[in-house]
């Protein structure tokens, strides 16, 4: 992967050569009310990348990655400026359906939140309220989604039971099946392992690495070791700014900021 | 010096102690009152009431005998009743609940909304019928018939059930409900799939709970025009009718002391009717709990 | 939307149909918009229900006006409308003393149980007393009025001489039966609502149980209890079957519980089962006494959500 390293703080872009690009983040301003929570933040994604965000407790990580797919309008209060294009539209153009936005950008929260129906109803969930009724596409969709998410094996035989009945692991692998059902574009994952036990967080570690052969992968995380392992470009926000972004392997290895170094030594945060 | 003296404090501490458990015993014996008042209501309508309760009584009419007097026409009419008001309370209940809980922008109008809720739950029932006689009787031109009566008892209970379903609404996740936006759900399938399925217990207990105070209603339905005395089966919803309590209540006003019988055979008739749905209510209840 | 650069590859038929789908959902998007005023609608009806009520209450009380002279309705003293007389205040006292008995009756028991309940109780004597009250609280008042009137008053006539069939005291006791498990309810709430450290604050330093209920739990919850008081008085003044039942249907400005008395509920259930022909002055007059009715409880309401919100304890 051939780059160059740009290192202004507040516009750090990445470069990437043969790949498309996902998102497209111009000078992006957020608000919660009188709060301002976000500056000026400034990133293209690559498709097919896994890109971490990382960052200490507020520093409006999980914010953005909720702009992403304009979740953050959930809190009635909130404001933004600039432009966030996805395959070249602004999402926060008029006429963009947010409904549109969301069927391509699926999203993994940071609780396991399945909906309290039988895992087969969790999955076909998604397809169902596309369109998508026929029995045999969706047991078909059934299947491939929860061998995308590695949970076939483990709940195939029981397919009508509660979602509720499962560990917390297989209740968020549910809930990355229940994003693949519907073939999205890209996958946010907001912090998805933080309720997990070390061994469920290997197993979710290790699908990411699978799924990235066809999904383009924003994962938020607090966990620096977590984005070392499993990211290829990692961007390091801080107070509401994206302070670093670049190859996970250059930023971890020669920080271009003090203000990452300090932060990846362990010096705060 | 000491400002404390331990011997005060150690002779002073035996009263305090003697204090607390003799208002102990008071709070105790003042919920016992409830229990016995209770107890006693139900010793007295039981044994005044079940030797009343034979197959002439369940498949009677009134009658101006105690002895040949029955509770049918007032089990029927009391079941048109529900006919009525149920659909019309819960549509009415649900749709308030879920428009406040998940459509309603915080503000004006919404408050507005709120405490009328809220007011409407403290005016008298008699009032609705008040609001019942001018309103359906005389202005929409229905008379005295089951229409009118279920309405009003609709208008009485849907306060109840509006609350009821606001909690169960309120009670469903917010996480469980990003994550169907999270897949591009509308608002509105998010509702009907997500959202209503998780609330339906809740609903339906509070449902249950809000017509079990309809069903024992009286003094609207006086004033709405139910008969006392009736002596065919309703067979409609524009038909006259009568009801359960305002039969037992015309019992009451009978002078013969053998009409007291009567009513009390009427009373557990009632309070059967109350406590199986009241069960069915509690059933549901610890059914679903902990769902989350 | 314009398709996606990268299909082929990975996009297959799912996200495909799914995007075909997307693009012919208007009925989706109508229904979408219808949803939201249909909802709006159901919740104008509870409104509508007010404006109803205050119209209908107005309207046929001002009818009345035109018939009864306003002033002499609200200050006469002698209700007798078969006769031509329509003095509120006959009505009112009635009312007033079965609340004021009710009353009596309900805050010292509900506050007690409420007490118990919250400060004293086992979490076991708390499973079988809440039901208790829930099933008083759900009986239907032609019941509490039938026992009134054959149980309490017979056993009120053999204590008091003197004491009519009907009476104004064996409805106010019942109805304040009936009103304690609303009070002691909202009282335990507010109670319970005082968080755990200002009870644990005062034992600490040795208080007993009863000391740390009545100086700090009490003090601490006062509004909710007060406007807990205020409801239950509304409730009273409102009650209307037990006092049909049990109080009788002589109008009399008096103060004395043991004589038979009219409430203005009773006056309206009795004039509602006598069939006053529609349009009659005494038709009208129900509606005059509903609105005065509608006013008093109003009152206490307000008053009751005035309380609990002026003086709501922030913890």
């Amino acid at each position: 992967m051939a780059q160059t390293n740009e290192q202004q703080s507040n516009e750090t872009v990445k470069q990437t050569e043969s790949k498309q690009t996902v998102y497209n983040v111009q000078n992006l301003n957020l608000w919660y009310g009188e709060d301002q929570a976000l500056y000026d933040v400034n990133m293209k994604i690559g498709e097919n990348d896994v890109t971490a965000i990382i960052g200490p407790s507020g520093c409006g990580k999980s914010t953005f990655i909720k702009t992403l797919n304009r979740m953050v309008e959930m809190v009635p209060v909130v404001r933004t400026s600039g432009e966030i294009s996805y395959r070249g539209d602004n999402i926060f153009d008029r006429s963009y359906a947010v409904e549109d936005l969301r069927t391509k950008v699926g999203m993994v929260f940071q609780q396991p939140n399945p909906f309290p129906k039988s895992i087969y109803e969790n999955i076909v969930y998604g397809p169902r309220i596309h369109g998508i009724k026929d029995k045999k596409t969706l047991d078909a969709i059934v299947e491939k989604s929860l061998k995308g998410a590695a949970l076939w094996d483990e709940v195939k035989d029981r397919l009508d039971q509660n979602a509720f009945g499962l560990s917390g692991g297989q209740q968020q692998r549910v809930c990355i099946a229940r994003c693949l059902a519907i073939e999205p574009d890209v996958i946010l994952m907001d912090e998805p392992t933080s309720a997990l036990d070390p061994i469920s967080t290997a197993k979710i570690e290790e699908l990411v690495q699978q799924l990235k052969e066809n999904y383009s992968i924003i994962i938020v995380t607090h966990n620096m070791q977590q984005a070392a392992r499993i990211s290829d470009n990692t961007a390091f926000f801080l107070n509401g700014e994206l302070v670093e972004y670049n190859d996970t392997n250059t930023l971890f290895s020669t920080p271009g900021d003090k203000r990452t170094e300090d932060y990846i030594t362990g010096r705060f945060g | 010096m000491n400002y404390i003296d331990e011997q005060t404090v150690q002779k002073n501490m035996g009263n305090r102690i003697k204090k607390n458990k003799m208002w102990r015993w008071l709070f105790f014996s003042a919920t016992m009152i409830a229990l016995l008042f209770l107890a006693a209501l139900a010793y007295r309508i039981l044994t005044q009431g079940i030797g009343g309760i034979d197959w002439q009584f369940i498949s009677g009419f009134t009658s101006a005998s105690p002895e040949r007097a029955g509770i049918k026409a007032g089990v029927v009419g009391s079941l048109w009743l529900m006919a009525v008001t149920a659909p019309v309370t819960i549509i009415l209940g649900v749709a308030t609940a879920i428009y406040l809980e998940e459509y309603a922008k915080k503000g004006r109008l919404t408050n507005f909304i709120q405490t009328n809720i809220q007011n409407l739950a403290g005016v008298p029932s008699i009032v609705f019928g008040l609001l019942g006689l001018t309103i359906f009787v005389y202005v929409f031109n229905i008379g005295e018939v089951i229409l009118a009566g279920g309405l009003s008892l609709a208008l009485l209970v849907l306060p109840v059930i509006t609350v009821a379903a606001q909690e169960s609404v309120r009670a469903v996740p917010t996480d469980v409900k990003e994550a169907s936006y999270a897949m591009g759900a509308t608002k509105w399938q998010t509702v009907r799939r997500i959202i209503l399925p998780a609330a339906i217990p809740g609903i339906i207990t509070g449902s249950i709970l809000a017509l079990s105070r309809a069903i024992g209603e009286t003094a609207p339905l006086l004033v709405v025009g139910a008969s006392t005395a009736i002596f065919t089966l309703p067979n409609g919803i524009m038909s006259p009718y009568t009801a359960m309590p305002i039969q037992i209540f015309s019992w009451t006003q009978q002078p013969q002391q053998a009409f007291q019988g009567v009513a009390s055979a009427g009373i557990v008739i009632l309070l059967v009717i109350l406590l199986l749905m009241n069960s069915i209510a509690v059933f549901i209840r610890n059914k679903f709990q902990n769902r989350y | 939307m314009e398709s996606n650069p990268n299909e082929g590859n990975k996009q297959q038929s799912v996200s495909q149909r799914i995007q075909s789908n997307r693009q012919n959902r208007s009925g989706l998007m109508i229904i979408e918009s219808l949803v939201p005023k249909l909802l709006l609608l159901a919740s104008i009806i509870s409104v509508l229900v007010t404006v109803g009520i205050l119209y209908t209450l107005l309207s046929e009380a001002i009818t009345f006006f035109t018939q009864v002279n306003f002033f002499s309705f609200i200050t006469g003293l002698d209700w007798s409308p078969w006769q031509g007389r329509y003095g509120i205040l006959g009505l009112v006292s009635g009312t007033m003393l079965i609340t004021v008995i009710a009353m009596v009756v309900a805050i010292p028991v509900g506050v007690a149980s409420a007490i118990f309940l919250s400060e004293y109780a086992t979490d076991k004597w708390r499973r079988i007393l809440k039901p208790i009250l829930e099933v008083l609280a759900g009986i239907p008042t032609v019941v509490y009025g039938f026992f009134a009137l054959t149980f309490v008053t017979p056993i009120l006539r053999a204590i008091i001489p003197g004491l009519s069939f009907f009476n104004a005291l064996s409805a106010g006791i019942v109805v304040g039966v009936m009103i304690i498990p609303m009070i002691a309810s909202l009282t335990e709430d507010a109670m319970s609502s005082v968080p755990n450290e200002m009870r644990e604050g005062a034992m600490a330093l040795g208080a007993t149980r009863f000391e740390t209920t009545v100086r700090v739990v009490l003090p601490a919850s006062l509004s909710g209890i007060v406007a807990s008081f205020a409801l239950g008085i509304s409730r009273a003044i409102g009650e209307t079957m037990i006092v049909a039942i049990a109080a009788g249907a002589t109008p009399k400005f008096t103060l004395d519980p043991t004589q038979s008395i009219q409430t203005m509920t009773g006056y309206i259930v009795q004039v509602a089962k006598g069939d006053a022909g529609f349009g009659t002055t005494i038709y009208y007059s129900i509606y005059a006494v509903g609105a005065t009715l509608f006013v008093f409880t109003l009152i206490m309401n307000l008053l009751a959500q005035f309380i609990s919100r002026r003086y709501r304890e922030e913890y």
